[in-house]
């Protein structure tokens, strides 16, 4: 069931102990912001293959 | 605020504001129709594609009450501000799952609101009226939290010596936004989210690359948030606390699963084209949580600035310190246009909720079609005058705390909804008191807190009482419908169709 995918970004962003730290930093950012915002682009793309997936 | 009047930022304002107004009039000419017809005035005749719904969703979420408050909260909180992030990047995966089945079963009985779709359902007059009554009350909060997002905007701008200068324009650009929203419907938010949409971005990604260079870089911004905070002291900080994570997530998961139940998200869904229309969305809106993230940061950039004001004033306050004045314009009419299209959508959202759900089962059984539109766009002035009222002469906080409950209050819909749009197994006398208990619990458990959104289980921590809210609606929703089906109750009939809710021919494109 390729749908489960579509499970994993709540995992990835609702577990705060995954990502609740300082370090390793990006750019100045830290971990914590970094992080969240690379689920952005993420969860669109697990999405995206589900949405492939259906139409074949 | 200072007195001073900003009149290169008023003058690009007004051009803005000018050209939006055109466009808002000129938009009921726009593919088309006959707009006396409700389907063609208040969802656009479903025709929107993937980019038309891409502009109009992401201008309708995202609204300039969001652009005010979020950075605010960062800013005055830290890390916990940002449960706005993961809130709209699990939203999306949802709406996947879900919304697609609704614009299916809407299309093929031509549903307007989700009141509709739970009437077809579960043959239930009370339980559609009491989804209507709940889209409606915390829909009011919201359209006047975005006069708030405009309000904040002209008070910076300033007005030297002219008292309430605020509310006059306040009620000038209400009055020019009731008016187009009244003769064009949902197309002139639609059209005017191309704007606006485009505007923000520009804003965004001026202010992430501006405003840094002059503060030293991001890794500067950051420390000197995190210097501000322990100094301070408290529950702040730009990481989050050991009690913050639970209130941080639930209040992240809540939030997702209200979005979408509002009748302004709604409205916006079932105006797409197509069920894949809607799927496609969902893997493009993200790209606005990405803009969300960056406006969010705001709050440390203007710690970081030693902006001289507090509240919601601070991203006003950073743009007029960090950008040129007519730049500072051009943001300034960025956010007001923000208010404007959401506030535009909410008041078509309640409209439609007002003429299908309450207007047409308990006033007037026999409308036409002519008659439905004219209901629904007297609503909608009325709902936005409501709002406006509730700006002028009543306290901020009261606004606030509305639109807090409301969020609480939209999720206990879901049951109904979104259960009704995989299962048939709920019963509607069930459902109604889950509904029933959440709205009172939920209510209750925040005005203990004084309304706050939070609070605190044994042994769990920190919970989003929306979600505490809906535990128990759910359960007793359970309890009924299972008591009942023992005793072999009877059931009411059920409009739809298991093949309803599928993708067919007409809804793949």
């Amino acid at each position: 069931m390729r749908r489960l995918l579509l499970l994993i970004p709540f995992v990835g962003t609702l577990l705060v102990p995954l990502y609740n730290f300082d370090k390793p930093a990006l750019w100045g950012f830290p971990f914590f912001y970094w992080y969240l915002l690379a689920w952005v682009p993420l969860a669109s793309l697990l999405t995206w293959v589900v949405y492939r997936s259906r139409s074949r | 605020m200072s007195g001073a009047v900003h009149w290169t930022a008023w003058a690009v304002f007004a051009v803005f504001f000018a050209l939006v107004t055109v466009v808002g009039f000129a938009a009921a000419r726009w593919r088309r129709a006959d707009l006396t017809n409700l389907h063609e005035w208040g969802l656009g005749g479903r025709r929107f594609g993937t980019w038309v719904t891409w502009f109009l969703l992401g201008g309708d979420l995202y609204t300039a009450y969001t652009v005010i408050a979020v950075p605010a909260l960062v800013y005055a909180v830290g890390a916990y501000g940002f449960f706005a992030l993961p809130y709209t990047i699990i939203a999306y995966p949802f709406v996947f799952m879900v919304m697609p089945r609704l614009w299916n079963v809407c299309r093929r009985h031509e549903y307007l609101t989700i009141s509709d779709f739970v009437e077809g359902r579960y043959a239930s007059h009370w339980l559609a009226l009491a989804i209507a009554l709940t889209g409606v009350l915390a829909t009011m909060p919201y359209i006047a939290l975005q006069l708030v997002g405009m309000q904040v905007v002209f008070e910076a701008m300033g007005f030297g010596a002219l008292r309430q200068g605020a509310e006059i324009a306040l009620v000038f650009a209400f009055a020019v936004l009731a008016l187009y929203t009244y003769t064009s419907g949902l197309r002139a938010p639609a059209l005017i989210a191309f704007v606006k949409d485009a505007m923000i971005y520009i804003f965004v990604l001026a202010a992430i690359i501006v405003i840094p260079a002059q503060l030293g870089g991001y890794g500067a911004i950051f420390a000197a948030a995190e210097k501000s905070f322990a100094a301070q002291g408290g529950a702040r900080g730009i990481l989050l606390h050991a009690g913050q994570a639970m209130p941080f997530a639930t209040l992240a998961l809540g939030s997702a699963f209200a979005l979408f139940l509002y009748p302004h998200a709604v409205t916006g869904t079932l105006a797409a084209s197509s069920s894949n229309t809607i799927r496609r969305n969902a893997i493009l809106l993200p790209i606005y949580s990405v803009a969300l993230g960056l406006i969010a940061l705001m709050g440390y950039m203007a710690i970081a600035a030693h902006v001289p004001v507090k509240g919601t004033a601070v991203v006003p306050a950073l743009i007029l310190q960090s950008f040129p004045q007519w730049f500072a314009g051009f943001c300034f009419a960025a956010i007001a246009l923000g208010a404007l299209v959401p506030a535009a959508i909410m008041s078509i959202g309640a409209a439609n909720l007002v003429t299908r759900n309450i207007w047409r089962p308990y006033v007037n059984r026999n409308m036409s079609p002519a008659q439905e539109s004219s209901v629904a766009r007297n609503t909608s002035l009325a709902v936005k005058f409501g709002a406006l009222i509730f700006v002028v002469f009543l306290p901020l906080e009261f606004a606030i705390n509305l639109q807090l409950l409301g969020g609480i209050w939209m999720l206990q819909v879901f049951p109904a909804v979104i259960f009704g749009l995989f299962t048939r197994w709920f019963r509607a006398n069930g459902l109604l008191a889950g509904w029933a208990l959440g709205m009172a619990l939920g209510t209750t458990l925040s005005w203990t807190q004084g309304v706050k959104p939070i609070y605190s289980l044994p042994g769990i921590g920190g919970v989003y009482i929306g979600l505490i809210a809906l535990v128990a609606n759910i359960a007793l929703a359970v309890l009924i419908t299972w008591v009942a089906n023992l005793r072999g109750a009877a059931r009411a009939g059920d409009a739809t169709m298991a093949v309803d809710y599928e993708d067919c021919e007409m809804s793949r494109s």
